[in-house]
């Protein structure tokens, strides 16, 4: 399990806490994502979104240590 | 033929027909099931030494002179989709099949089966597109016809249209002339036409500029007749993609193609709803795009010929032709430059979450 | 795209194969969880890439794969009914039944409908007041809060024409059950990276506590798997048993709180079955007694089913990490995608199905 896909969200909207939804764009293809597990999102987060629900919110700081990781292990070969 | 002889003849047959009482959507998808019923059921009985040749199109000498002769029918839903409509596709997808064929397309015919209650002005825009589509391609309908069904029957319209086309003496475009070293060259890049249909599911609710790739190929084809290519087989990319079409080609010249996958485009926001769904694009419709393999030695000249194109800007070289292989194989190498088969599509492509 | 193609970077995956090479000094054997990763290991040629030091062991994280035959029964004989809209997830529906299965069904004109979210059933319900709406709610614990989130949605707006058909499965129990039985070969697994988003990987502490066996919280992508195996093979190399989390982007060690509280708002812990493996103790989740009206087994009155699984197919013995689908009598011949026997040939994360689109014909 499961294809989780992440994406950026461009707007927010919804009163109803269960409702709560965001506008994401999965490569510039607009869907709307169920944000109700992440009342902290905000526009311009990249989240990670799976049936229709955002799970999480990706920690760019987290992608970039990885990322750099990486870097440091090319660096040494 | 009475009935129980044709009972008798369908028991006494070796091969199982199908495993499915009933047919299923998965039939319609270009991919394996969909050539399980052709090849099992319908060539079964109808198969004859034109047919067998699995082309496109079926080309055939008549008293000196040869002719190309195909048809298709076009059941797309919606009638009117981003980039296009069933009119110019129903014109487009006949006149390609022949250009497939290496046919100029000269005449098609037009039936129509109308659902009662579908608009007329509806009806008419689609009619404008087809005449539009006809000049486009050089192409006039001569001939046609049209019903009606019931409401519930029909799903608004569906369109047949068989077009005849003519093929220059010297032109022999087909999956036997095929040969080891030859290259394969994609016109562009893949995936539009079906992700584009997929974003008007109301269901999906998916927003997206994504417009069909639906387009008529017959100039580019002639262009590179005129050219002198040395081609030895087209094939356009529909229902089952780029993916179905390649395998096709493969089991039909008993070859092994290998084809590239960094060499595929796919635009980004195709990328963004295949991912999303879970679809790979490899196997996902077009309408305008189709793949020659060409003598190795015009590669180069067939690839600038298909850039200057107006949508031609991610043509590219995806692959090539290895050794004889008589169950046709396709291997992909991925982008970790390992290699895996690529097998056709099974039945359809359905939206997963797993 | 971001957070995708990075992932998928051949040069950063090169680095870390020969990162393994240089690692390991002996054969391990890893178990990678989810049918996910499965799919792009076998995809990705990943397996192919280290099979001289790492054989990896394809687990049982398919939920489409593991549920039980008599769930899809009770799935068909619901979507045969005639004034029922029965929804799911694409994947379910050519999982074959012990006689059919759904795509056969609508093709002879049961209204079975693919919804991409349990919520978009929710909305059909509402828009069909006249039918009885029924939704698949099939997954391990990533879809678990959505679908639970679909329930409580419906139960707020007193949606009474909606019930779900339940078969959710619980990743530790599963781990848990394949170190306790005495075929196991895994030394390490890769735990399912999306699962771990919503829980955490607390529950792990006690696993790799209790039977000293490194856990890897591990993503998706090529890249991902590459290391969360480096990672793995590290700690087997210098004797560590600790649940480390690779695919820290997205997973922290607590979870997502609020998804956690909504699905367990809905849903309890059960014993469940699992197709191919029989029961594993507290492994499933069922609806509340609070939610019970949106319990379609009790509303149709299907609760009793007892299926006998088809003698031929290994899949159970393959979920395990026992035997790979090569090692079945009819992998690849009266198996295969267009007639699958077993449930891992029907999903493409099944590990039949991943050996068969991308290696069968290499054999």
């Amino acid at each position: 399990m499961c294809l989780a896909v992440p994406g950026k969200i461009l707007e927010i909207s919804g009163d109803d806490p269960q409702l709560r939804s965001a506008k994401v764009s999965f490569g510039g293809a607009i869907k709307t994502v169920n944000i109700s597990f992440l009342s902290e999102a905000k526009v311009g987060d990249y989240v990670l979104a799976h049936v229709g629900f955002a799970l999480n919110i990706i920690d760019e700081e987290e992608a970039n240590k990885t990322m750099e990781y990486l870097k440091l292990m090319g660096d040494v070969e | 033929m009475d009935k129980k002889e044709n009972t008798t003849g369908m028991m006494s047959c070796p091969l199982p027909i199908s495993d499915y009482d009933a047919i299923t959507m998965a039939h319609g998808g270009g991919g394996k099931m969909m050539n399980n019923l052709i090849e099992k059921m319908i060539m079964h009985y109808l198969s004859n030494n034109m047919t067998s040749e699995k082309h496109d199109g079926a080309v055939f000498n008549v008293e000196g002179h040869r002719l190309a002769f195909t048809t298709d029918s076009y059941v797309v839903n919606p009638v009117f989709f981003p980039g296009g409509n069933i009119g110019e596709l129903a014109v487009y997808g006949t006149v390609n099949d022949l250009s497939m064929c290496g046919a100029k397309p000269l005449y098609l015919s037009l039936g129509l089966i109308l659902e009662e209650g579908f608009l007329i002005k509806d009806l008419e825009k689609i009619i404008i597109s087809i005449r539009d589509a006809c000049e486009r391609t050089g192409t006039q309908i001569i001939t046609g016809d049209t019903k009606v069904v019931d409401k519930g029957k029909g799903d608004g319209i569906f369109i047949n249209t068989a077009g005849i086309g003519i093929v220059r003496e010297d032109i022999n475009i087909s999956p036997s002339r095929v040969e080891e070293g030859d290259v394969i060259i994609v016109n562009g890049d893949i995936g539009r036409h079906g992700i584009a249909i997929m974003t008007t599911r109301e269901n999906l609710d998916i927003e997206s500029t994504i417009l069909s790739d639906c387009a008529p190929l017959n100039h580019v084809v002639q262009k590179l007749i005129d050219a002198g290519i040395g081609i030895h087989c087209l094939r356009d990319l529909t229902r089952g993609g780029l993916g179905s079409s390649v395998n096709e080609i493969a089991s039909q010249s008993q070859y092994e193609i290998e084809i590239e996958e960094k060499s595929i485009h796919v635009l980004e926001e195709v990328r963004g709803v295949c991912e999303i769904l879970g679809f790979d694009p490899i196997y996902v419709a077009n309408e305008g795009r189709f793949i020659a393999i060409v003598k190795k030695e015009d590669a180069g000249k067939t690839l600038e010929i298909l850039k200057k194109e107006d949508d031609g800007k991610y043509a590219s070289i995806i692959g090539a032709v290895k050794g004889k292989n008589k169950k046709g194989l396709v291997t992909l190498k991925n982008l970790m430059g390992s290699n895996r088969i690529l097998d056709m599509l099974s039945g359809e492509q359905l939206p997963r979450i797993c | 795209m971001k957070y995708l193609d990075e992932y998928r970077d051949s040069d950063k995956a090169k680095l870390l194969v020969d990162a393994i090479h240089k690692k390991v000094t002996k054969k391990w054997s890893i178990m990678e969880i989810c049918g996910g990763q499965t799919h792009s290991i076998v995809k990705y040629g990943i397996d192919d890439l280290i099979s001289q030091n790492i054989n990896l062991i394809h687990g049982p994280g398919c939920p489409v794969c593991v549920t039980p035959i008599e769930k899809i029964d009770k799935a068909i004989e619901i979507a045969s009914k005639a004034n029922v809209i029965f929804c799911s997830f694409g994947d379910m529906l050519r999982v074959p039944g012990s006689n059919t299965d759904l795509l056969k069904l609508k093709a002879v004109g049961s209204d079975v409908r693919i919804v991409y979210s349990p919520v978009d059933a929710v909305q059909i319900a509402k828009q069909n007041p006249d039918k009885e709406v029924v939704f698949f709610a099939v997954g391990f614990e990533t879809t678990a809060p959505p679908n639970a989130q679909a329930v409580f949605i419906a139960h707020q707006q007193g949606v009474m024409n909606f019930s779900v058909l339940v078969s959710h499965v619980l990743v530790p129990p599963a781990i848990k059950a394949i170190l306790d039985s005495k075929n196991n070969l895994v030394q390490g697994f890769l735990a399912a990276g999306h699962v771990c988003t919503v829980m955490g990987y607390k529950e792990y502490e006690e696993i790799v506590s209790k039977y000293k066996i490194p856990i890897v919280v591990t993503g998706f992508e090529p890249v991902d798997i590459l290391q969360g195996i480096l990672m793995c093979v590290s700690q087997l190399e210098e004797g560590r048993h600790e649940a480390e989390n690779q695919y820290s982007r997205v997973v922290t060690r607590e979870g997502n709180a609020k998804a956690m509280e909504v699905m367990y708002e809905v849903f309890e812990i059960c014993e469940r079955k699992w197709r191919g493996i029989g029961e594993i103790k507290e492994s499933g989740f069922r609806l509340k007694e609070k939610y019970s009206d949106y319990d379609a087994e009790l509303k149709f009155g299907v609760v009793n089913y007892s299926v006998e699984e088809s003698g031929e197919c290994i899949s159970g013995l393959i979920l395990q990490g026992i035997k790979k689908p090569v090692d079945c009598p009819v992998f690849g011949t009266k198996c295969n995608p267009e007639h699958p026997f077993g449930a891992t040939m029907v999903s493409t994360e099944g590990a039949c199905s991943a050996y068969y689109l991308y290696k069968e014909k290499k054999l």
